[in-house]
């Protein structure tokens, strides 16, 4: 096929841009990856091998976890069924990049998402909800976000002793607080705040009564589905959408 | 099915991690890729966007101490009232940090 019948070309000047954007909260990364590190050793993993993994695996509460079910020996099936239950949110996200990342080559396609994560992610669907379309954030921001995590992860391993309790300091909730304001910083509407109650309180039934890790997808697919039959009404184009939406008014 | 940790056992470990991640991380975009877009999917899909980080963020709100409660309640208020992510972060982290060394643990 020829490339220019894909219409989403990566700048590089843009990409360059989004990693700086990217690295105040990258310190932060540090600070976990230097957590994760220090747990890892703890746990019997040889320093090399705690980076080996945050290089390749690059999913940070999925190692957690990991690790803490580390021992003389590691059972194969929880391991993949925990890593997967905790990572498959990387699933929705995905999905919701897709349709800015069809008009993408499959290579770079599948390329840029070799750095998806939670952080970059949500400054890509944030800038999508307000028009822009942003896949330079998942290059440019995750490269930021894995060095930062392999460089942490280093700290850790050799120097983690030195670490304070970082709790004290709040540093375990930027990620959560830097996804707050990524979620509200989004559009808002009616059909959005249905959404979000509806997403919360699944995810927190989901959280109490079903398998540990399932919360998010749960709580992500019942607020799509409040999409799914609650369409927003375009503004000029008066479908059949907007006549099924003043009918159930 | 038990791996030991042995060397070769940890790597065998570490490589079993990547590929499962890597599942997730390519799974979502190549399963949409026999979907066809329409308006309904997409709304489907951006709601879900959003919906993803308040699942992740509301049950880590409940299962945390005062601190993170406060963290993010905070981050929520600062956030809706003057719409600049990094002083609603910086003042939700602060909380956080306030809250414990008061050495408040629950509200």
């Amino acid at each position: 096929m020829n490339v220019s019948t894909y219409s989403y070309q990566l700048q590089p000047k843009k990409v360059r841009s989004e990693f700086f954007r990217l690295l105040p909260i990258s310190l932060f990364v540090v600070a976990f990856g230097a957590a994760f590190g220090l747990a890892a050793v703890q746990k019997g993993l040889e320093p090399l091998q705690a980076i080996l993994m945050s290089t390749t695996v690059f999913a940070g509460a999925s190692q957690f976890a990991a690790v803490d079910m580390w021992g003389s020996e590691v059972s194969l099936i929880p391991l993949i069924a925990v890593v997967f239950a905790i990572n498959s949110r990387h699933l929705l996200m995905g999905a919701s990049l897709y349709p800015m990342l069809r008009d993408m080559s499959p290579g770079r396609r599948y390329g840029v998402l070799l750095f998806l994560t939670d952080a970059n992610w949500a400054v890509s669907a944030q800038d999508y909800q307000n028009g822009k379309r942003n896949l330079e954030v998942i290059l440019g921001g995750g490269l930021a976000i894995w060095i930062a995590w392999i460089i942490g992860t280093w700290l850790g391993v050799y120097f983690g002793g030195l670490l304070q309790d970082p709790q004290s300091l709040g540093l375990d909730m930027v990620l959560g607080c830097f996804l707050l304001a990524m979620a509200l910083g989004g559009k808002k509407s009616p059909r959005t705040l249905v959404a979000w109650t509806v997403a919360a309180m699944s995810s927190l039934a989901a959280w109490k009564w079903l398998p540990p890790n399932t919360h998010v997808v749960v709580g992500a697919l019942a607020g799509g589905a409040i999409g799914f039959f609650w369409l927003e009404k375009k503004p000029g184009a008066e479908d059949k959408a907007g006549a099924e939406e003043g009918a159930s008014t | 099915m038990t791996v030991e940790t042995t060397t070769t056992g940890i790597l065998a470990l570490i490589a079993v991690m990547t590929l499962v991640t890597l599942v997730t991380r390519f799974g979502g975009v190549f399963l949409m890729s026999f979907v066809t877009i329409n308006p309904r999917i997409e709304s489907f899909i951006n709601t879900m966007a959003s919906s993803v980080l308040i699942a992740i963020i509301v049950p880590m709100a409940f299962s945390g101490d005062a601190g993170s409660l406060a963290a993010l309640v905070v981050t929520a208020v600062i956030m809706l009232a003057i719409k600049k992510p990094l002083p609603a972060i910086a003042a939700g982290i602060a909380a956080a940090g306030l809250v414990r060394y008061a050495g408040i643990t629950a509200l």
